[in-house]
């Protein structure tokens, strides 16, 4: 598959490097006109006002809004999963993508000084990872919608909508490669689905 | 059980800012422009490095009014910096809440001997560096990110590409050393074995490596991207320029397109006047030899 890895900003090589461990290529997409070409995209961690801003001034966001809307696989990890959402609480006038029927609060864990590791359990992977968790965004609600796929301290910080997978933590951040495969996993079940 | 400030979380922290810029302020509508235009983060300074140098003085932290008021006005990571080995200092930014700390040479050093140390810290720090050896004591130091020195306040790119580059060759005769060599090389440049180690297997710097005095225009900011840094500090290089606002927008838009040139172009066309620049020749304070 041809994974693309969203480049305006941010720990793009991590995921690259993730998806290329899983036997897969990448596409790293500064422009517009790469995502046409693409099975599936990434968003990576970075700072989300700046990779708004920045997709905004390069013709990226519409285009990827609605290549999204109309089925398009994509993960988004803490700032990718703030861009996905459907609003901003504490910063109301930032625009989101709104393809993910959640609410989160950014940096809501507080400074760096508050940013933490800890083991997370997902129940659908029978599985616990290292999280990383870097001024990480805290879902505050969500729609039925949207599929928990993992919980901490109380709080959805894995999620699934239709084609729309996100993460509050950071998977590339580590060697462990199961949540970047259970996303390159329902890219290919999606199209058996779509097929039958 | 959760843990806070641990080197992942440190070095982690600076891998989001990459392919970023990180603007030095001074006001809380400097960072207001700053965050508009795409920055990263900033960086909350009393005075910028060019006001440092023509000044003079003793050059230390921002007072902590100022901090807190640009932490108020942007959601972008705020980093400050302090002197060189004052740990008080950092220990009052780190309660303080900054998301990062820069120990830089820009200040007046406190220490003339002895670094912090930043493994005792939960906020990460960055440094500057001048070749392989300085990268790698910061590092075991307990720095997460490094940068080049350069020359700051002098909008003059020679001194970050002569860092960049030194760093790049030392990487370079590095990767071909056998265990035997690498410990006299380490002898040479006093820099600890276990980092010369790591270095060598990933063919670059274990944490993140941006970009950092006398950067002053978009085709500057290109230049030390297309030497392999990660991102671009820039201090006096935005508001020291005839129209901030846009040269903030156009370093932004450099950093992203660096391997473009058509669009470098188009990136450049936007730019008026940039700063004043000082030949490093003819500087009475060399800042970079602050700190070794």
């Amino acid at each position: 598959m041809k994974i693309g890895v969203l480049a305006v900003q941010g720990d793009i090589r991590e995921h690259a490097a993730s998806v290329e461990k899983l036997g897969h290529n990448t596409v790293l997409v500064r422009d517009a006109r790469y995502l046409d070409e693409l099975d599936g995209l990434i968003m990576p961690g970075g700072e989300s006002t700046t990779m708004t801003i920045l997709m905004k001034r390069f013709g990226l966001w519409d285009k990827l809004k609605s290549l999204i809307e109309h089925g398009m696989p994509v993960y988004g990890t803490c700032a990718g999963l703030v861009l996905l959402s459907k609003r901003v609480t504490n910063y109301p006038d930032q625009p989101t993508l709104g393809v993910l029927d959640v609410e989160v609060e950014r940096n809501a864990y507080g400074s760096q000084t508050e940013s933490f590791e800890a083991r997370l359990r997902i129940p659908i992977l029978e599985t616990e990872i290292s999280a990383f968790f870097i001024r990480s965004p805290i879902v505050r609600s969500s729609s039925m919608k949207v599929e928990v796929l993992a919980k901490y301290g109380g709080t959805s910080v894995l999620v699934r909508q239709g084609n729309v997978l996100a993460s509050t933590f950071h998977p590339e951040l580590t060697d462990d490669l199961q949540v970047h495969q259970l996303f390159l996993e329902s890219i290919s079940l999606r199209r058996q689905g779509a097929k039958a | 059980m959760e843990q806070k400030g641990t080197w992942t979380v440190k070095k982690g922290f600076a891998e989001m800012f990459k392919n970023g810029v990180i603007m030095d302020v001074t006001t809380p509508e400097q960072a207001r422009i700053a965050q508009e235009a795409g920055a990263v983060a900033v960086m909350a300074l009393e005075r910028v490095p060019a006001d440092i140098r023509k000044e003079g003085g003793v050059a230390r932290m921002a007072s902590i009014k100022l901090i807190k008021e640009i932490v108020a006005a942007v959601s972008i990571p705020v980093m400050a910096k302090v002197r060189i080995g004052h740990v008080a200092e950092a220990k009052i930014l780190e309660s303080l809440g900054v998301d990062f700390v820069d120990e830089s040479e820009v200040l007046t050093p406190a220490d003339d001997k002895y670094h912090i140390d930043k493994h005792d810290f939960k906020v990460p720090f960055v440094c500057g560096a001048r070749n392989l050896g300085e990268a790698a004591r910061r590092i075991a130091e307990g720095a997460a990110m490094i940068r080049t020195k350069g020359e700051a306040g002098t909008g003059n790119v020679v001194e970050a590409v002569r860092h960049m580059r030194t760093v790049n060759e030392e990487i370079r005769r590095l990767r071909n050393m056998s265990d035997a060599e690498l410990v006299t090389f380490g002898k040479e440049i006093g820099a600890p074995v276990e980092i010369l180690s790591q270095i060598r297997e990933l063919g670059r710097l274990p944490v993140v490596n941006f970009a950092a005095g006398g950067i002053a225009t978009p085709a500057d900011a290109a230049l030390m991207m297309m030497l392999g840094c990660d991102g671009v500090f820039v201090g006096s290089g935005i508001f020291k320029s005839k129209a901030p606002e846009t040269m903030a927008r156009a370093i932004v838009n450099g950093v992203l397109y660096y391997d473009n040139p058509e669009k470098l172009v188009e990136i450049c066309e936007d730019v008026s006047e940039a700063m004043p620049g000082l030949d490093v020749g003819s500087l009475e304070t060399r800042l970079q030899e602050r700190g070794n």
